[in-house]
């Protein structure tokens, strides 16, 4: 039973990770339609960011971390809007395929520059923020799974406010709908469609950075897996539907780290890919999304 | 208030409009007639911008206006209701209102223009917390009008607006547009399948075929045209 438990516990922890992930999929997907595939990649840029920020902040204390954290979330907010500029938005016009390709050549381009400027080899993640454990009722709970837990509570918390309550979000939610209905309101769709990257992208990077403070080991394919897996996690939640990616994020984690505890461990990658094959043959539009046509 | 010069537009390699040349004058109401596929959705989108002018001149208020982006255009206080509607059905009534008046900073101007939204369309405040999904054809229509005169246009376009409405909300939505344009001074460029409809309201209309203005001239005399009846008007 304490096993059990502590496995939860550990699975809600990387599953708050996968929902941060997941959301940037599933908010660019809003906006333009198709899967950013570069986006595990801001995440792994995320935890070299909060590597160097905070290696200088001292490490060890709250207010460090938390701002090797911010910094690496405004460094890679610049980086999405500047993949988008460079890379995306070229191609507007473009079939969705070559904006899809093209996500997948940004993304290699990601690991190889990562590979060029931090190096191959991988590295130890400074201790950046305080942590020490403690033991209920035979249960070990680290401080790094409450934190990972209680800072992604607090980033969906921001993000809702963002995306329900101010004029940017409600104009963000009208760009996803119609593009040229909010053009013709007068909506910068352009600049919209760059906050959105921003938004998407600062969150991976919170990811990459809480990431690399629970397992502390950084190097340039670090954002392929918990890529992969969150892209699942946005798509078992509904691809567009943010609820829905938290919680597909949330699941995936569980799933998956209960998998690892039980004696199918070497399947885990394998369950996941499977739940994805099922959700697209019988529930294609995902837990939380509604099935219908694709506009042209 | 707009002139359009020797306009050309089109999709792909397809040519819609082949060099149209019209005008709308300050406070008048225009209609664009023709049948379907005659270019007249093309000629609104090319205005506000949401398909490139390949050549020609678009001028509103003096300002060429051709190939600037939608959302500059909306700044200049030229409206595009668009064919279909095409209101946010994932936003509240509220919400889709405030998007109209994206532009505008001053919150006492976007209060009272919101006043005299619901004023024109009381329906809206009625459901202005409602999903916009959930509202009848009509009220999707209202509100895609009400949204274009949130961001207080100068110069306001409509797009088919009794596609798909019962007839009796058709009645009461020209009811309205009549209203807007008397009351606001708002000149008013109507495309309109219901031609009969939309040249009872009209001072102008010019008629459109395949990509060619063939006629214009006051909508009284169109009305009364025999070919015009004939083509357009279901008449004899």
């Amino acid at each position: 039973m304490a096993e059990l438990v502590q496995q939860l516990i550990n699975g809600v922890s990387v599953g708050a990770m996968y929902a941060l992930i997941a959301i940037g999929y599933t908010l660019v997907y809003g906006v333009l339609r198709f899967i950013n595939f570069a986006h595990s990649d801001v995440f792994m840029a995320g935890a070299y960011a909060g590597l160097h920020v905070g290696q200088r902040m001292g490490g060890g204390s709250w207010a460090g971390g938390l701002v090797a954290m911010l910094a690496a979330m405004a460094a890679c907010a610049g980086l999405g809007i500047v993949i988008e500029r460079l890379a995306y938005k070229p191609l507007r016009e473009r079939s969705k395929l070559t904006v899809l390709i093209t996500a997948i050549g940004v993304s290699m381009l990601l690991q190889n520059l990562g590979q060029l400027v931090f190096g191959a080899t991988p590295v130890a993640f400074p201790e950046t923020l305080p942590a020490t454990t403690f033991t209920a009722g035979g249960v070990v709970v680290s401080s790094k799974d409450m934190v990972v837990v209680g800072f992604t509570v607090a980033l969906l918390g921001a993000l809702e406010f963002v995306v329900l309550r101010t004029k940017v979000g409600t104009a963000m939610r009208a760009v996803a709908h119609n593009h040229q209905a909010a053009a013709l309101m007068g909506i910068p769709t352009n600049r919209i469609i760059s906050v959105t990257f921003g938004l998407g992208s600062a969150l991976a990077a919170a990811a990459g950075f809480l990431w690399a403070y629970k397992f502390p080991r950084v190097d340039p394919y670090l954002g392929v897996m918990p890529g992969l897996t969150a892209f699942v996690a946005a798509v078992l939640g509904g691809i567009g539907n943010i609820t829905g990616a938290a919680l597909g994020g949330l699941l995936l984690g569980v799933i998956e780290t209960l998998v690892k505890g039980s004696r199918w461990s070497t399947w885990t990658e394998a369950v996941t890919f499977v739940l994805l094959i099922l959700v697209l043959l019988f529930r294609p539009a995902g837990l939380l999304g509604r099935a219908q046509a694709e506009k042209v | 208030m707009l002139e359009v010069v020797q306009l050309t537009a089109g999709y792909g390699g397809i040519e819609a409009l082949h060099g149209i040349s019209f005008d709308v004058r300050p406070g008048e109401i225009v209609t664009l007639i023709g049948a379907n596929g005659a270019g007249k959705s093309t000629t609104l989108r090319a205005i506000s911008g949401l398909i490139r002018a390949r050549s020609g001149e678009i001028r509103f208020k003096g300002r060429s206006i051709a190939n600037l982006p939608p959302h500059e255009i909306v700044g200049l206080g030229l409206a595009h209701v668009p064919e279909g509607r095409m209101v946010f059905s994932n936003l509240t009534v509220m919400e889709n209102l405030r998007m109209g008046a994206y532009l505008q900073r001053d919150k006492a101007a976007i209060a009272s223009t919101l006043g005299q939204v619901f004023d024109i369309f009381p329906r809206l405040r009625e459901r202005e917390r409602q999903s916009a999904g959930t509202l009848s054809g009509g009220e999707q229509q209202m509100l895609a009008i009400g949204r274009a005169l949130m961001g207080r246009p100068r110069f306001l376009m409509l797009d088919e607006p009794s596609l798909g409405i019962a007839p009796l909300l058709v009645k009461s939505i020209f009811e309205q547009i009549v209203r807007i344009n008397r009351d606001q001074g708002l000149a008013i460029l109507l495309v309109e399948q219901n031609a009969n409809l939309a040249l009872r309201v009209s001072q102008r209309g010019h008629v459109l075929e395949t990509g060619r203005i063939t006629l214009s001239a006051p909508a009284g005399s169109l009305l009364a045209d025999p070919a015009v009846r004939k083509a357009y008007l279901g008449g004899h």
